[in-house]
């Protein structure tokens, strides 16, 4: 079968990004995505574009894309674009990158963008690594990020310094194990990122006057739509904003004996620093918190300046949406747990009797600077 | 109307994993489970089966002791199994097991009515990639992270799980739902089940079975056919451990307070 068209390597170029959008707005993942791919297409000596579908109107949002490095958007308009729909994307989309050829194709790994990389690279007939939290192009980058987050013997391998394939890191088993992968025989490269693990670019005026607007060719009609979305309903209660927030304070099953109680001590501290209120799974499977709070494997991954977990045993889950952020301070009655392992600070204690001191240490703190 | 469930057995990445020392799973020292989410996907299509009579058939992809779970999966309700074992169908990443998986599908055959399901994502990689991969070699509407089913007529109305809310989506059948835990809790084996689950059919589909069907090809299928190749595999570093504070006291409170505003954190 190497009449694929996906197999013709050298004929493709160029970073591209899929910008999603709801309601007209474009997502957190679509400016960090820019930012990486932007690194990206630097080291590859190509543009990073901008994909971006949407109903009638929707280019007016595109130019706000350039201010994080995009070179170009293409838009793609049509009311049958207007809100999400699978076959719809997916045709249009397939239909743009066979006529264009990028070589990468960076996708956010939201629900609707892990609905539509899969079904886009059957189609395309190429690779696709699903959740990535690391992207390199340069081997020497590659290498250096090995020797701070691995345990490999990096000088005593061979490696091709010339190797143009993306590479492609993500946590597999439960984030007991991380995988590089690479798609070498087909293009484009296809990844799905996680949302909050790449860092945005501040935003330059300049360069998004300066942005590209294109409007690629393309047919859709009825036929080509199966599903139908008879409503979107969004959530009535505002979902917090774990990945932004710079201050979490998350509690576990430690808050069981009083959940409304620790649920509100743990609320006071996050008020306290101006941060929000996260939670390990088993809150959530109990039902004492939204799934919206979930931090971990497959919760959300965060990386505040301070995280705090009060009765949490630190699960390899767990650790997986959160041993990254900047200062980790826990609280649990067991000495053994887990989480110790990897806190900066660790107080072993009873989580309702610290954790109202320390909110009202840390009020006297700040009050005395 | 039938419903087709693929299910995976899946290491239980919950308790201690054991990595070999070149990074890769120390898979001998696992236990194995049926994927979560696919025993969501089996409970909805029993559900279905309940209220409106329909054969249910279980599928999957693996070694020959998957069947195990197979004859489970029959305990539960399930009317037929199908095991797709080959040594030229290991190693396969998500686009080549979609691709074998859609050639078995294909041949149980999918009619105007029927429905194929499978969990939203696997334990092991968590890609949630395979679902739509088939929907897409077998040309079926899919519609994923399905936390409700209705079935009326010929259509299906489904609560499709957004991470701000959610959207309702009507789609046509044949499709293929993808299905997450909020569906439903799955039901356990009954003893009568248990009893008739070995006069039930189960069948393996090997790559003699399947070689001919237009999607099995050398070039797409297996550790060659795959479009993705695994790089590198590394254990992640862990984090050291930092100080461990003296006492649960005020002192101790106040102590980690100074630490932070002296850094200025707070
Ligand atoms: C496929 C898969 C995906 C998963 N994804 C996630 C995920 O995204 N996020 C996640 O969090 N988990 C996830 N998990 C679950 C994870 O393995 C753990 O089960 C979970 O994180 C445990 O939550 P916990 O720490 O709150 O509860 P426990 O493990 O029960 O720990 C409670 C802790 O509280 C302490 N404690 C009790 N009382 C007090 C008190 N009064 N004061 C102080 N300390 C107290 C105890 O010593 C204990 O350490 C996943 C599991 C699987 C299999
Ligand atoms: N080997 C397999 N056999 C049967 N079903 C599978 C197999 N691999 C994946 N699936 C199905 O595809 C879903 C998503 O898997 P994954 O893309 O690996 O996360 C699973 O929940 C299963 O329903």
């Amino acid at each position: 079968m190497s009449n694929f068209n996906s197999a013709d390597i050298a004929a493709f170029k160029d970073v591209w990004v899929f910008c999603e959008q709801r309601e007209g707005k474009l997502m957190p993942t679509d400016f960090e995505l820019i930012s990486k791919g932007r690194d990206l297409a630097n080291e590859l000596g190509v543009n990073v574009c901008g994909l971006l579908l949407g109903g009638k109107g929707i280019e007016a949002a595109a130019k706000e894309l350039g201010g994080y490095g995009a070179d170009k958007v293409y838009v793609c308009e049509d009311e049958k674009l207007a809100v999400y729909n699978t076959d719809a994307y997916a045709k249009v989309i397939c239909d743009v990158i066979e006529e264009l050829k990028p070589e990468a194709f960076l996708i956010g790994a939201t629900n609707i963008g892990r609905d539509l990389a899969p079904r886009c690279a059957a189609r395309l007939h190429t690779g696709l690594c699903a959740d990535c939290t690391h992207l390199d192009i340069d081997v020497a980058n590659y290498i250096q990020f090995l020797r701070e987050s691995s345990t490999l013997d990096v000088d005593g391998q061979k490696w091709d310094m010339e190797d143009r394939n993306l590479k492609m890191t993500r946590p597999a088993f439960g984030g007991h194990l991380m995988a590089t992968i690479i798609c070498p025989r087909f293009r484009p490269c296809m990844a799905t990122v996680r949302p909050g693990v790449m860092k945005k670019n501040a935003f330059d005026q300049a360069k998004a006057a300066a942005c590209v607007i294109e409007k690629p060719a393309f047919t859709l009609s009825d036929a080509d739509i199966h599903t139908e979305v008879t409503e979107v309903v969004k959530a009535a209660k505002k979902l917090v904003d774990l990945i932004g927030a710079d201050f979490i304070v998350s509690v576990g099953r430690g808050i069981s004996k009083d959940v409304e109680g620790g649920i509100k001590l743990a609320e006071e501290l996050a008020a306290e620093l101006g941060g929000v209120v996260g939670g390990s799974r088993a809150t959530i499977d109990s039902g004492w918190l939204s799934a919206d709070h979930q931090v971990g494997q497959t919760g959300k991954t965060v990386h505040p300046k301070v995280y705090i977990a009060l009765g949490i045993s630190g699960a390899i889950q767990h650790k997986a949406g959160m041993q990254d952020s900047e200062c980790i301070i826990a609280v649990n009655k067991n000495d053994t747990a887990p989480i110790f392992e990897i806190a900066d600070y660790g107080i072993c204690g009873d989580l309702f009797k610290v954790t109202p001191m320390l909110t009202e240490a840390i009020r006297a703190a700040k009050a005395a600077k | 109307m039938k419903i087709i469930v693929c299910v995976k057995q899946v290491p239980d990445t919950s308790g201690k994993v054991a990595v070999n020392p070149d990074g890769t799973l120390n898979r001998a020292s696992m236990q194995t489970i049926t994927n979560p989410d696919d025993m969501n996907a089996v409970e909805a299509a029993l559900k279905l089966k309940d209220a409106a009579g329909c054969k249910v058939i279980v599928v999957t992809m693996g070694p020959p002791p998957a069947a195990g779970m197979l004859r489970e999966l029959m305990a539960m309700g399930a009317d037929e199994g199908v095991l797709v074992s080959a040594r030229e169908f290991g190693g396969s990443d998500t686009y080549a097991t979609s691709q074998i998986l859609a050639a078995a599908i294909d041949t149980i055959g999918v009619e105007k009515g029927d429905i194929v399901m499978c969990g939203r994502q696997a334990i092991d990689g968590d890609t949630a990639q395979v679902g739509p991969q088939i929907a897409e070699k077998l040309g079926l509407p899919q519609v994923t992270y399905a936390a409700d089913i209705q079935k009326d007529g010929e259509n299906i109305t489904v609560k499709r799980m957004l991470e701000d809310g959610y959207m309702t989506i009507k789609v046509q059948t044949p499709c293929l739902l993808t299905c997450i835990k909020e569906l439903n809790n799955p039901r356990y084996m009954s003893i009568g089940g248990i009893y008739a689950t070995y006069s039930k059919p189960l069948e393996t589909f090997d790559y003699e079975k399947l070689k001919d069907h237009r999607l099995i090809d050398a070039a797409t299928i297996g550790l060659k056919g795959s479009p993705t190749n695994i790089f590198k595999s590394f254990t992640p570093p862990q984090k050291g451990a930092g100080m461990m504070l003296e006492g649960d006291g005020k002192e101790t409170c106040e102590q980690l307070a100074g630490i932070l505003a002296k850094k200025h954190i707070i």
